[in-house]
């Protein structure tokens, strides 16, 4: 049941992250959410560098280990993944469509699970294009300005990702509850912002900020910004400065954010749930509407929904790794 | 392809036009949902018929604290049908629903009442028979956190009066509800997540629900797995309504809100609170449904606890019993 939140929460860890170990016959240690991407600059000892032979004979055959320990460790890993992503994937599906799949569309075009997918996808458009700009913004001023306060930037952009999604809904909770801070100004003017969408898309925000913006910090600070001083010095404006050559550096950057952006967004249930109200039919998310079902013994419906969402985190996942071997083409020229 | 996206969306988006004339918002309590989706359907029809509108309630549905918490916050109910009287005088402190609230309605505001019984496994394999049996080592007991589930309150109440009566000081009945609850291995934070412990995933040898919610696990589970236990004497329940004043104002849905919360004293409304298990105030239609409700001697919680106030004073607040029972 906590499939659908988990996958896309598994990028928490790692949101730029994507160290991996070449098949040739030499490692190239790659930055890890680090200032460098590329491995050549990276503050590790490059093992085509330094080292006497021995040792680089040793990272030269990564492969030494006894057979036995080869199997273990990959039997491992198989096992792990199978009992903990595979199985419970399959589960879903396979409670999704229990009752065959007359049950399973009949649960998906219900009102309140059709209100819920709009919902959902709403908060996900409004979220995500408001992150989009606030992402390359952010990222902009940290990567290519030197300005005092920068450190404390940078964590702010990473508190949603420290911060429990419980405490990031109830923080909207006190900003725009009828007893928070803001909330005898909003009632005065009619305007309700928690318990609606506002409230839901605000906590949505939240939580999916440090996504684009992680996700384009390395890449910018790593090309700097002598492509863009070309330019400038070449007569262009800054608008076309930006669309003309930053935007193109950085859109697979861009758009690898985006959809771990994305995928969050869509997945969100703390902070949502907080925020609101469960109305049913109103403000419900997908999320949501997932472990209404659950405890109404509604299973056939609520994994359908679940399913919705396990799909997208599938999608999510080989758009990911389309998107990582382009970011890795980019890198090996 | 394209073709196929555009339909979907048309379909997603189409869904979104429905509308009656009137909208009202009723929060609830967890165990209340499909109770509540008979009565507003039935309420719906017979509201039509009368006056040729059409009215849709929309519901939410959570731990009766917690919602009262969501009201106060701002979310626009119309009506709050909760678990108990305390939780709609802290929305009532709020300024948002009248002081007098309890006495607008007949019978306290509550029309319709439940206890708390038992829920066990079929054969009752622990031999769970009252409420001393639930202190017994190796017994697991399931019931909710108190501090933000109605239902797990009125739980804790029952366990107490039981002990008070039986030995007679509320120093003893202290001592009992602290063994009762080193029994509870996990405590949810609503009913339903409690129910959804005890009967889908398995835990526990006895679970405390509200009268409703076992009869409801019967029905959905089978009366082949569980069983229902009643213990002699347990705790009249009271789950009250009210309408949010602040909010009928600004909507103008009084007078639909308060017929709305009136239909529940027809004989139709009645009839509805007991076909789902709760227990109906028409004395005729109590006697119809004699048979559904199991005859256990009850308490209110004026006679033991002086009323809702003094109890949450007393049991629940910051640093109150309870806390220091469930601490050590």
């Amino acid at each position: 049941m906590s499939m659908e939140t988990s996958l896309p929460r598994t990028e928490l860890t790692s949101p730029v992250g994507r160290g991996r170990i070449a098949s040739s016959d030499a490692i190239r240690v790659r930055g890890d959410g680090g200032p460098a991407i590329d491995g050549s600059s990276s503050p590790q000892p490059s093992p085509d560098t330094g080292g006497n032979r021995a040792e680089r004979a040793a990272i030269k055959n990564p492969r030494s280990e006894p057979h036995f320990v080869r199997i273990a460790i990959i039997t491992i890993a198989i096992a792990f993944l199978s009992i903990f992503v595979v199985l419970p994937l399959i589960l879903v599906f396979a409670q999704a469509f229990s009752k065959g799949i007359n049950a399973y569309f009949a649960a998906l075009s219900d009102p309140e699970a059709l209100s819920a997918i709009r919902l959902t996808l709403l908060v996900a458009a409004i979220s995500v294009s408001l992150n989009l700009v606030f992402g390359v913004i952010a990222a902009w001023a940290i990567a290519k300005f030197e300005f005092a306060g920068k450190t404390v930037l940078i964590s702010l952009i990473d508190l949603p990702f420290s911060v429990s999604p419980v405490i990031s809904g109830l923080v909207f909770v006190l900003l725009f509850g009828a007893q928070g801070f803001f909330g005898a100004f909003l009632a005065s003017h009619g305007v309700q912002v928690l318990f609606a969408v506002p409230g839901i898309a605000l906590a949505t925000l939240f939580v999916t900020f440090p996504f684009v913006a992680r996700a384009l910090i390395p890449l910018m600070q790593e090309q700097g910004t002598q492509e863009e001083e070309a330019a400038i010095s070449l007569g262009a404006s800054g608008l076309q400065t930006f669309f003309r050559v930053t935007l193109p550096n950085i859109k697979w950057g861009l758009l690898y954010g985006v959809l771990l952006c994305n995928a969050r967004a869509m997945g969100e249930f703390g902070a949502v749930s907080v925020v609101s109200g469960h109305v049913r039919g109103l403000t419900n998310t997908m999320p949501l509407l997932v472990e209404i079902l659950y405890n109404e013994y509604q299973f056939v419906a609520s994994f359908a929904v679940a399913s919705l969402l396990a799909m997208l985190a599938l999608i999510t996942l080989i758009a990911k790794t389309l998107l990582e071997r382009r970011l890795d083409e980019r890198d090996v020229p | 392809m394209h073709r196929l996206f555009l339909a979907a969306a048309a379909l997603l988006w189409a869904g979104s036009a429905i509308a009656a004339d009137i909208t009202l918002l009723n929060v609830s309590y967890d165990p209340t949902r499909e109770l509540y989706t008979d009565f507003n359907k039935a309420f719906a029809a017979a509201y039509q018929k009368e006056t040729g509108k059409s009215v849709e309630i929309r519901q939410s549905h959570g731990g009766s604290g917690a919602q009262a918490r969501s009201v106060i916050d701002g979310l626009q109910a119309d009506v709050v049908t909760l678990a108990l009287a305390y939780d709609i005088d802290a929305i009532a402190a709020k300024g948002l629903i009248g002081a007098d609230w309890q006495k607008r309605l007949p019978q306290n505001a509550s029309p319709y009442t439940s206890t708390i019984v038992f829920l066990v496994r079929k054969g009752n394999p622990k031999a769970i028979k009252d409420w001393d049996d639930l202190i017994k080592p190796g017994v697991d007991v399931i019931t909710p956190n108190p501090k933000t589930s109605g239902g797990a309150r009125w739980n804790y109440l029952a366990a107490w009066g039981f002990a008070q009566k039986k030995y007679g000081s509320a120093e003893k009945a202290k001592q009992f509800v602290a063994d009762l609850y080193k029994n509870v291995p996990v405590l949810d934070t609503g009913a339903r997540g409690a129910t959804v412990t005890f009967v889908e995933r398995g835990v526990g040898d006895v679970l405390l629900a509200w009268e409703n919610e076992a009869y409801l696990a019967l029905r959905e589970f089978g009366a082949d797995k569980f069983e229902i236990v009643a213990p002699k004497l347990s705790i009249l329940a009271e789950p009250p309504v009210a309408v949010v004043d602040t909010v009928v104002e600004k909507k103008g849905t009084r007078a639909v809100a308060e017929t709305y919360l009136k239909y529940w004293y027809s004989k139709e409304g009645q009839e509805i609170a007991a076909r789902n298990s709760y227990r109906p105030r028409d004395p005729q239609i109590a006697k119809a449904y004699e048979k559904s409700f199991a005859s256990v001697e009850l308490f209110t919680i004026d006679d033991v606890f002086g009323g809702w106030t003094k109890a949450q004073k007393e049991h629940f607040a910051e640093g109150g019993i309870f806390d220091q029972i469930y601490k050590n």
